[in-house]
């Protein structure tokens, strides 16, 4: 059965999208990037720092792979704006994620500014997947703005607490249909993800699950067939909890019985 | 000599110093480095040619992991 990722034109075979921070290593990132089957990786802008020899990291990205370039760094709609179009004139696409943060201790997207932020880069053409508190006001306006996906945070970035939003991302995924839904932030076990899918989220994104566990070709294996279960399970439509027990054999013809 | 900013330091260079030599001189590989002068960015085809001028801002920057 054909159950492809429709998003900002293209078409992915993965639900899956990984970001590149935090890898003990190029070569790691690499081959996690490659064993989780991902089409979209994220990355990020920064000054390079005249002191270092550098590192090219998109030497190490697969070239089929469809590249993300986030905002991160920026703390409003300007700033984020203007990282996009260097990323976008420099030859580097046209797809944007829009992280738009300006509190270190909880990282918390600022949902007013990236609505902003939406609203210019798609009009000039961006596919624009903004990164988001859940909020069902929000995610409109985003849409509203020409977002292409709405990626709203599981919990806080790199905390791997799971889906402590998962009220308001359920409420996302029921009332917000005209985009994809990615559940993007906290995300800490493969089952997190699958639940994630079994609600009906049309993708996650992933970073440092993966890229902070020992073994993080191994976790980015785990968390695509996470992924692929959870999206099965939703698929095909399982049976609902019940508050009292269901034989799974009849009740009647037990041996012994006088 | 002219002041120009670069990554948010000022600097003093020699005047009619273009973008190709500044990076060669910050002994940058120019494939990995992305060029903004003043907010607009500066294709590599046109390094050569773009000579710095006083007060110029310029921001060099590249591709890091991230989430």
């Amino acid at each position: 059965m054909e159950d492809d990722f429709l998003i900002g034109g293209k078409r992915f075979k993965s639900r899956f999208l990984l970001g590149t921070g935090k890898f003990s290593s190029k070569e790691t990132m690499r081959q996690a990037i490659v064993a989780s089957g991902s089409g979209v990786v994220t990355v990020a802008l920064r000054r390079i720092d005249l002191e270092r020899t550098q590192e090219n990291i998109l030497g190490f990205v697969p070239e089929n792979v469809t590249l993300l370039v986030n905002t991160s760094g920026a703390r409003n709609a300007g700033e984020a704006v203007r990282i996009a179009r260097i990323a976008k004139e420099a030859g580097y696409g046209n797809w944007v994620k829009i992280e738009v943060i300006s509190d270190s201790r909880y990282l918390l997207p600022d949902n007013t500014e990236t609505i902003k932020a939406t609203e210019i880069l798609a009009a000039e053409g961006f596919v624009v997947l903004p990164y988001m508190n859940p909020d069902l006001y929000a995610a409109r306006a985003l849409v509203a703005a020409g977002a292409s996906a709405v990626m709203p945070l599981g919990s806080l970035i790199g905390s791997n607490q799971g889906l402590k939003m998962r009220t308001m991302i359920e409420v996302l995924i029921e009332e917000i249909r005209q985009v994809p839904i990615i559940v993007d932030a906290g995300i800490g076990r493969p089952s997190q993800a699958a639940e994630a899918m079994e609600m009906g989220a049309d993708g996650v994104l992933v970073n440092t699950a993966v890229a902070a566990a020992e073994d993080p070709v191994l976790m980015a294996i785990a968390f695509a067939k996470g992924i692929e279960a959870g999206r099965d399970a939703y698929l095909a439509r399982g049976d609902r909890e019940r508050p009292f027990a269901s034989a799974s054999s009849p009740l009647t013809g037990f041996l012994y019985d006088e | 000599m002219v002041k120009v900013m670069v990554n948010g330091k000022t600097t003093e260079i020699a005047g009619n110093t273009s973008i190709v030599d500044l990076i060669n001189s910050l002994g940058l590989k120019p494939e990995m480095v992305i060029v903004d002068l003043n907010e607009r960015v500066v294709s590599r085809d046109l390094w050569k040619s773009t000579l710095l001028g006083e007060a110029d801002r310029l921001e060099l920057v590249s591709f890091v992991g991230g989430g």
